[in-house]
């Protein structure tokens, strides 16, 4: 009898403690940037495809749900030609940002990714490609590499000398 | 092998004292970092990254840095791998070379199978502290072949070891002083070397990378491979071939201590595009309209009801020229080749039962004296020319050796020996690209270069029969050369059947017989010449007599045969042909259907040096593709139909220990062909299906495709790819070795089919008369070039950028009196000056059409151009 009286107090006490149930999904709760949801391609500072297609990220997943293939512009930039997650198959682990040496591919916040159908939880690039730098904004890959492509001639990048003078005799 | 004992790190082991440290360290599976230190070339002692430790005695505690790569493994040796200054040392000296290195590992091709990458991770630079300027160079244009970054260099100095002091090439070199060396051309342009494929593999860094595997480019870790046999000329270099997403998208090589070595040439490397082409065919064809499989087989089933006769190729497997001989019967089965390539092949094939051993490409690369007779070998067996190249270094090397230097002392070998070289004669129509190390060449029409080959023959043994009235000009080289031989341990003679002459090839028999000991090679110009010669089938010219409503081909384009190919078809009221590519053949064929080429079939080939090689597939064929030997039989395994023709033709019984049976297994499982990091396995497909299809089962061998299985060491003839733990790139194939630079562990694959026999030869007695020049006409020969003249690779783009146009070449005194252009067969070439070709004779490019079905030699009419 005593312990029925005291559950019904303790009840009673609740009513004054802090909500933490929300009404999803009339209420969206906050996730944390870092949080590791549906993966986006991000652009870089100057709105160019992040992604060059390295492969690391395919290569780190452990689930193999990652395949791309690589391909160049005219200048030689690489880019994906095309880039498919299967997240039918992805466990959100996060290997793949963390294995990526450009920032293109990040987790996101957003995990509302249910389909009836399994095919529709293949992306492609189209699907992933986002308009900005996603959670890096500052960083650009092409500027810190050696290699020349539009826009960036040998020995533009950061730290990079002019192209030395083959002829030059000057110790 | 003399064995001594030293310790590493306080254990004792046994080493090879004709090695070095570095090597010993590596045969017995440690790892020590290097770079500039090549198996096959030997140390210089220039990157400084194989330092190590080295006390006088045990009770030595200083001891000193000495390099590892520099220092014999002398009996007593102490050396210390774990030292902490050593392990400094090595440590500083990657960052030193790291100070200017790009930040281009994502984006460089080498990524994943770089040298620098894993000598970088094993020595534990991980961080850079150079913040200043990094210096940069401008990369040059340097062919269809291979991209230049010269960013990534780190000046270990191998490429232009390898580009000039082991290729023989002038036209690569190191530029500029101080922290400024440039390793390029001294102005864009293509490689003129035939062999610069290979900076690819010799090349620790990504500076030079495969321009053809760039416009489709996959890492190594992503690429199904399996191993394989170059198809584009006799020699059967043994290769990787890797493929993904369905298309064939490299080669690399794969070491054979007997055959290939370290080293691919450019036409085996880069002539794979072939496989992807455009004008693949895909489809059974009925009249040119693709159709099912079965609507295929049960028009052939009608069209072989009759009265049927086959024709194989030289250029398909053995397994594929045996299902179509089982076929149409044995009777009725001819070799696709003209009746004189026929005869000659023939020929090669019973003098080298004679009593003259045929060599491997390491035993080329071993002899000591060589005489090549009437072959251009750069152009024909490219891959031999660069073990010729080797053969003159033998001689000298004694010089080194009277000076206690070691082999592997490159710079100091060759600083003894300087441009000393030994003895390698050239008779041929016109100059070769061996004329540079050659120590006699001499140019003569096919005849007159049988002529000299008797008189050497004649002069190395008085009962081989002379030529009567040898000129002035070739006394003194036949005597030099016979003379040359006679001296040499291991003498060599080179020839073929190039320039189509038989009295060349019986000549050469000569000079081998007449010298007691001697090593005879012939080149043959195509993947399986010598295995369709072993299978003794009558060849064209017998079958045009055959009567018969339809005709096979197998993988053969007949315009390439025959000048009168047309006529011999229309001959048949039926024409059936298996290949791969679209062809002159092909569009006259009522059936088509679509065979597998090398890199989606199983087969033997047998090489120039009677070697059967067995490769397999690097990707599964695409349906309705399949293997030519399943189109033509009924046989379900591999295994089943090797052992059919190995009973069935008894000179062909040790093929099937060409490789292990499909029945082979390491630990109950398999040898997977992708590496255990392949990627994309769930999303690959995923746009067609989420639902992952099984592999494709491999009932014809003991690979899979697939990731799983044992990763363990296969028998060399089954390895798909070399990498161990820590060595990622090419390199890691120290690790498979037994010895370095040795035999593959449990011996280099492939078996010998072809031995010396007993007994006394008979002397060839047939010598032609000297050539006499003709008036109105010339006598033309087959002119061959690396790129152009084979068949397959003409169809892979980088290739056939290089391949020349049509011409006809003629002495320039000769060419006198004619413009630009002369006419020939109806037809305006332009004209080639060649001063080194003999009058009276004219070249055109062999392969190439419209000559490629001619009949050579042949006499003809050269016009003045109208
Ligand atoms: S989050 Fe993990 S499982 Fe998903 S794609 Fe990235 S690496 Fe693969
Ligand atoms: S790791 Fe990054 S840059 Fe590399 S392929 Fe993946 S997304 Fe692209
Ligand atoms: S280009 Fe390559 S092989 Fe040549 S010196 Fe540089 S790193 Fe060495
Ligand atoms: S030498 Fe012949 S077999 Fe060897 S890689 Fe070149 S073409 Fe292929
Ligand atoms: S490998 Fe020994 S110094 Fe370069």
């Amino acid at each position: 009898m005593l312990s029925m009286i005291r559950t019904i107090w303790y009840v009673f006490l609740h009513m004054f403690h802090r909500r933490v149930t929300v009404q999803y999904p009339d209420e969206q709760p906050y996730l944390a940037p870092r949080y590791r949801g549906r993966i986006i391609l991000s652009r870089d500072p100057d709105g160019g495809e992040r992604c060059v297609a390295c492969y690391l990220c395919a290569a780190a997943c452990p689930v193999d749900c990652i395949a791309l293939q690589a391909t160049e512009d005219s200048t030689g930039r690489r880019y994906p030609e095309f880039f498919r997650i299967n997240f039918s198959r992805c466990i959100f682990c996060g290997f793949c940002e963390e294995a990526c040496p450009t920032y293109a591919i990040q987790l996101t916040p957003d995990f509302e990714m249910s389909e009836y159908q399994r095919p529709n939880l293949v992306y492609e690039k189209e699907d992933l490609l986002i308009s900005g730098p996603g959670k890096y904004p500052g960083y650009n890959f092409w500027r810190v590499s050696g290699v020349q492509i539009g826009g960036k001639d040998k020995g533009e990048a950061e730290n990079e000398g002019r192209p030395v003078d083959l002829h030059s005799l000057l110790p | 092998m003399n064995m001594a004992t030293v310790y590493v790190d306080n254990r004792a082991y046994e080493m090879d004292e004709k090695q070095n440290l570095l090597e010993g360290c590596l045969r017995l599976g440690m790892d020590l970092p290097y770079f500039c230190w090549h198996p096959a070339m030997g140390s210089v002692g220039a990157c400084r990254q194989c330092a190590v430790k080295q006390f006088r005695d045990e009770k030595d505690e200083r001891g000193r840095i000495v390099m590892a790569c520099m220092t014999p493994a002398a009996a007593g040796t102490r050396i210390s791998i774990r030292d902490p200054e050593a392990v400094e040392f090595r440590k500083a000296v990657i960052e030193g070379l790291m100070l200017n290195h790009p930040h281009d590992c994502p984006v460089c091709d080498e990524g994943g199978e770089c040298h620098l990458q894993d000598m970088t991770v094993m020595t534990g630079h991980d961080y850079r502290r150079y913040t200043f300027e990094k210096r940069t160079f401008r990369n040059q244009y340097l062919g269809p072949f291979l991209n230049h970054e010269m960013n990534r260099c780190i000046q270990c100095y191998r490429c232009v070891r390898f580009y000039r002091e082991y290729a023989g090439g002038n036209d690569l070199n190191a530029f500029a002083l101080r922290n400024i060396v440039f390793f390029g051309r001294d102005r864009d342009g293509v490689l003129e070397n035939e062999f610069a494929g290979n900076l690819v593999e010799v090349c620790p860094t990504g500076v030079f990378t495969d321009a053809t595997l760039k416009r489709h480019y996959t890492r190594k870790w992503d690429m199904e491979m399996a191993p394989s046999v170059c198809v584009h000329c006799g020699l059967g270099c043994n290769i990787t071939a890797a493929g993904r997403y369905g298309t064939l998208r490299r080669l690399v090589n794969r070491y054979n201590g007997e055959v290939n070595g370290y080293f691919l040439c450019d036409r085996g490397r880069f002539g794979y595009e072939f496989v992807n082409s455009e004008r693949r065919i895909r489809q059974p064809l009925i009249e040119g309209k693709a159709v099912s499989a079965e609507a295929a087989l049960a028009r052939l089933g009608e069209l072989t009801s009759g009265r049927v006769i086959g024709v194989g190729s030289p250029r398909a497997t053995l397994e594929s020229n045996f299902a179509l001989r089982a076929m149409v019967g044995a009777d009725r089965f001819f070799a696709g080749i003209s009746g004189t390539e026929a005869r000659l092949l023939k020929l090669m094939l019973e003098v080298l039962r004679g009593p003259a051993r045929t060599p491997s490409l390491r035993e080329i690369e071993a002899s000591d004296a060589v005489f090549i007779l009437g072959e251009d070998v750069t152009n024909v067996a490219p891959r031999m020319a660069l073990s010729l190249r080797q053969s003159v270094r033998q001689q000298p090397m004694e010089i080194a050796e009277r000076l206690h230097i070691p082999v592997w002392m490159d710079h100091a070998v060759r600083e003894a020996v300087q441009e000393k070289k030994g003895p390698l004669f050239t008779a041929s129509v016109s100059a070769t690209r061996l004329d540079d190390i050659a120590a006699g060449t001499y140019r003569g029409a096919p005849d007159d270069l049988a002529r000299l080959g008797f008189a050497v023959a004649h002069a190395l043994n008085s009962e081989a029969p002379a030529p009567a009235g040898l000129p002035e000009s070739a006394r003194d080289f036949v005597k030099e050369a016979a003379e040359a031989l006679k001296a040499a341990k291991r003498p060599l003679i080179v020839s073929g059947a190039s320039l189509a002459s038989a009295a060349i090839i019986e000549a050469a028999a000569n000079v081998a017989w007449a010298l007691a000991g001697s090593m005879l090679a012939f080149t043959a110009t195509e993947s399986n010449s010598m295995g369709l010669a072993m299978m003794e089938a009558p060849a064209l010219d017998a079958a045009q007599a055959a009567h018969a409503d339809t005709i096979i081909i197998l993988e053969n384009d007949l315009f390439r045969r025959l000048p009168e190919a047309e006529q011999f078809l229309e001959r048949f009221r039926h024409v059936v042909v298996v290949d791969y590519l679209e062809n002159a053949t092909t569009a006259k064929a009522e059936l088509v259907l679509p065979a597998a080429p090398f890199a989606e079939a199983d087969g033997t080939l047998v090489n120039s040096e009677g070697r059967a090689q067995r490769f397999f597939q690097a990707l599964p064929p695409p349906a309705p593709v399949k293997e030519s030997w399943r189109w033509l039989g009924s046989w379900d395994k591999l295994d089943d139909i090797v052992e059919a023709l190995a009973r069935a033709i008894p000179p062909l019984a040790a093929v099937t220990r060409a490789a292990p049976p499909a029945s082979f297994r390491m630990s109950g499982a398999k040898v997977p062909r992708q590496p255990h990091r392949y990627s994309g396995r769930t999303a690959m497909l995923a746009n067609i299906s989420v639902h992952e299809p099984k592999p494709p089962a491999d009932p014809d061998s003991p690979l899979a495709f697939s990731m799983e299985g044992n990763p363990d060491q296969p028998p060399g003839a089954l390895q798909p790819f070399f990498w161990t733990p820590g060595w990622n790139s090419i390199q890691a194939v120290n690790k498979f070795q037994e010895e370095i630079a040795g035999p593959l562990r449990g011996g280099d694959p492939g078996v010998r089919i072809l031995e010396a026999g007993e007994g006394t030869p008979r002397f060839f007695e047939d010598i032609p008369a000297a050539f006499e020049p003709r008036a109105e006409e010339w006598l033309v020969v087959p002119l061959h070039h690396i790129f152009g003249s084979e068949e397959l690779s003409r169809h892979a783009p980088a290739v056939s950028q290089l391949a020349p146009p049509p011409y006809i070449a003629l002495n320039p005194e000769d060419a006198a009196r004619f413009g630009d252009e002369a006419e020939m067969l109806g037809q305006r070439f332009p004209l080639k000056r060649l001063a080194e070709l003999p009058r009276g004779v004219a070249g055109v490019p062999a392969g190439v059409p419209p000559f490629a079905g001619l009949e050579f030699p042949m006499w003809s009419r050269i016009l003045q151009a109208p």
